[in-house]
């Protein structure tokens, strides 16, 4: 280059694809932009990472349930054949642990044995007895949880290395809990529990069971109110209102209706539902409709983004050959919008899903020890019992928090898969 | 029974068959007449999209069993016109038409007639190719179907055939008839969507520049197509090729600036037109 500039004389002169300082400034500035990007994926994925995997530490202890196998002998007076569920089964379930520790008999020791034992034993036996009677008079083995202090001695989750004073159980409770080991009374299987058994003041018996069929119910009655509703309000407003004044309104204040925070929708639904209704407090059906206002405008605009997208020329061509508007809406847009349709709306049940404070303050964080009948009957959803064992004192209840955290998050992501899988699968290029 | 169909073009022998009795009653009758009767009559027509006047006083005869070419350069309102004559321009919110148009000498703007029923008597062929994303049996029974034409069975089979014989898809497709339109190549697709017009039995068919989105193979059967279906159907074309123009339509009418400035047999108005921005038009001036 410097031969070519000698010889020809002239001021040093770039080749044009030598770079300028200008230029080489636009990619150093692409290349900045391009690392603080990463930068802020990489960040927000950590922070997520991090949320994630508390949870699930935090929630590890609660995937298994320590159980405790005892013989029982059910004597033939203990209980009536005929009224199977009268029969004292406590005093059943003393009797065979006096059997294992004979020695323990001062009424203080006794209660401090039976602390190690899940106050729920005696309707695991009492069940037991009632679906086969005929063990009545025999004797079998029966499996039911340990309490939350015997479950955390199992977890080792107590300190046995602390004085006594500062743990919560005593030096003779931990002996008691050896010598079940020894004699491997003890397992922990699986905590079917948490899913399958309704809420309860023990740790130990409480599951997820009433907030989940709450929580379907609500979501049914959401489904059910928001989708039609929804639906149609949508394919008016893009179909069939004249666009003025007031469409404009109507559509400015659906929009604003989908920014309006989730407790004013709970406030709304006490007043109107409940005080002026009369519907049942804590019940599903009012949560399903006070979840359905906030479904409602999500639904509204995706379904309205769904019918604009399906192409005019699909209306015309419907027009073209003698359809009505209404046919012309029926028998083509809707079904070609109805994938985009069905997205917004799974992606609006699980907003719902997740939603606690409106259904605080319609009182569905009430303590409620069996799953509803129907969706009338009081209840909690998935996020309420959530709220609910995040403050209950007893430590058993913290990982079931957590591990009650993660099924409520498995249900969302499960939903968002669906519709992001709906959206693939059904999008349509024209 | 056959009958002698003296159309000029074809001057072809027909056989009659049971389910285009209706239509051939019609070229019988066109036939006893001598001359092509008119179809369409329009009479003043403008049309103003909101403050916008697009169309100045059309007054145009269209008539039956031809084809009429409308030209112009684009933004004349050839399509504004076209979409007058099956009332299509109702489905615009802004658009306001003025003046009469009469089909078979009925008022289509009287508030007596349903333009549902119009558009099964006036079909319409589009610039894209729109089949709906069904299957090619559906494309065509559709229209059958929401008039109760026919029900679905053997009835509605036999209008499918005959409807994708005459758009001449019938041996390409009818092995496939369940397999989606969509999947057509283009020029395929465009014939679908005339035989889903004709399958409403109509008398008129509307076409917008159908073969600007065709390769030049895929537009010479088209324009075949047109060629043959003007023995049945009034045909009205909008097209901005010269040549087209030339090949299918018997009339033309020339637009310019929202006004109809001629109309006349195609062959005299390419070769000897009286008006100057038709020659200009023609000669390639502009446009
Ligand atoms: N939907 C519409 N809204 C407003 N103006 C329109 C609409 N359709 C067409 N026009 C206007 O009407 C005039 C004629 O359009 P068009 O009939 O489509 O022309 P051509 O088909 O001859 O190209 C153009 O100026 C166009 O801008
Ligand atoms: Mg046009």
């Amino acid at each position: 280059m410097s031969d070519t500039t000698a010889q020809s004389g002239k001021p040093k002169e770039r080749a044009w694809y030598e770079p300028d300082a200008k230029l080489s400034r636009r990619h150093a500035a692409d290349r900045r932009l391009r690392i603080y990007g990463i930068a802020a994926i990489v960040f927000a994925l950590s922070m997520l990472a991090t949320l994630v995997g508390t949870i699930a530490i935090t929630a590890a202890p609660a995937v298994t349930q320590t159980m405790v196998t005892l013989e029982v002998e059910v004597p033939e007076g203990a209980v009536d054949p005929s009224d199977p569920r009268g029969g004292s089964y406590q005093k059943i379930l003393n009797e065979s642990v006096a059997r294992i520790f004979p020695e323990v008999d001062t009424p203080r020791e006794l209660r401090e044995l039976r602390q190690i034992f899940s106050n729920g034993g005696q309707y695991a036996l009492r069940d037991k007895v009632v679906a086969d009677p005929s063990l009545i008079g025999r004797t079998f083995e029966i499996t039911f949880p340990l309490s939350d202090i015997g479950d955390q001695l199992h977890k080792g989750e107590i300190d046995r290395n602390l004085p006594p004073d500062y743990r919560r159980v005593s030096d003779q409770q931990i002996g008691w809990y050896d010598r079940l080991v020894a004699q491997d009374r003890i397992s922990a299987p699986f905590n079917w529990g948490l899913i399958f058994n309704a809420d309860s003041r023990f740790p130990e018996l409480a599951g997820l069971w009433g907030a989940l069929v709450g929580s379907f119910y609500a979501l049914l009655i959401c489904f059910l109110v928001s989708f039609p509703v929804g639906i149609s309000a949508a394919v008016y407003l893009e179909e069939f209102a004249p666009k003025n004044r007031l469409t404009d309104l109507i559509e400015v204040n659906i929009n604003n209706l989908a920014a309006v925070p989730s407790i004013v929708f709970g406030l709304l639904g006490l007043a109107v539902f409940l005080n002026f209704f009369g519907m049942p407090r804590s019940a599903p059906i009012v949560g399903g409709l006070v979840l359905s206002l906030m479904t409602l405008p999500t639904i509204i605009i995706a379904t309205r983004a769904a019918l604009k997208a399906v192409p005019p020329s699909i209306r015309e061509a419907a027009i073209g050959v003698g359809a009505s508007k209404m046919q012309t809406v029926g028998h083509h847009v809707l079904p070609l919008a109805m994938p985009g349709i069905l997205t917004g709306t799974i992606i609006g049940l699980a907003q719902a899903l997740g939603e606690t404070a409106p259904l605080l303050l319609i009182g569905m964080n009430a303590f409620i020890t069996a799953a509803p009948d129907s969706m009338f009957n009081p209840s909690t959803a998935l996020p309420t019992q959530i709220y609910i064992w995040a403050d209950s004192p007893e430590r058993g209840f913290t990982s079931r928090t957590s591990a009650a955290i993660i099924v409520l998050l498995g249900f969302l992501v499960c939903m968002n898969a669906i519709a992001i899988y709906m959206r693939k699968r059904f999008e349509r290029r024209w | 029974m056959t009958t002698l169909d003296t159309t000029e073009a074809s001057g072809m022998i027909m056989t009659k068959t049971a389910e285009d009795t209706g239509t051939l009653a019609k070229t019988a009758t066109a036939a006893r007449a001598g001359e092509h009767e008119t179809k369409i009559s329009a009479s003043a027509v403008s049309v103003f999209y909101g403050e916008k006047q697009a169309l100045f006083d059309v007054t145009i005869d269209i008539p039956a069993r031809q084809v009429m070419a409308f030209i112009g350069p684009s933004g004349c309102g050839k399509s504004t016109f076209l979409r007058c004559i099956n009332r299509m321009n109702d489905t615009i919110d802004i658009c306001s038409v003025k003046g009469k148009i009469e089909i078979d000498g009925a008022n289509i703007y009287d508030p007596k007639i349903d333009p549902v029923l119009l558009r099964a008597r006036v079909g319409m062929v589009f610039q894209k190719p729109n089949p709906f994303p069904k299957s090619i049996y559906d494309n065509i029974a559709y229209g059958p179907r929401i008039h109760g034409v026919a029900k679905a069975g053997s009835a509605m089979d036999e209008i499918v055939e005959t409807s994708l014989q005459r758009a001449g898809l019938w041996n390409e497709v009818k092995d496939r008839l369940h397999e989606p339109g969509t999947g057509l190549s283009g020029g395929q697709q465009q014939r679908l969507c005339i035989a889903r017009a004709i399958a409403v039995n109509p008398d008129v068919i509307l076409m917008d520049e159908p073969c600007s989105a065709l390769d030049p193979i895929a537009t010479a059967k088209v324009e075949e197509l047109i060629d043959e279906l003007r023995t049945r159907y009034t045909i009205v074309i909008v097209t901005h090729s010269m040549q087209q123009a030339a090949r299918v339509s018997q009339k033309a009418a020339f637009f310019h600036l929202g006004n109809l400035i001629e109309v006349d047999e195609t062959d005299r108005m390419f070769t000897n037109p009286t008006d100057q921005r038709t020659q200009d038009y023609i000669t390639g001036r502009f446009g």
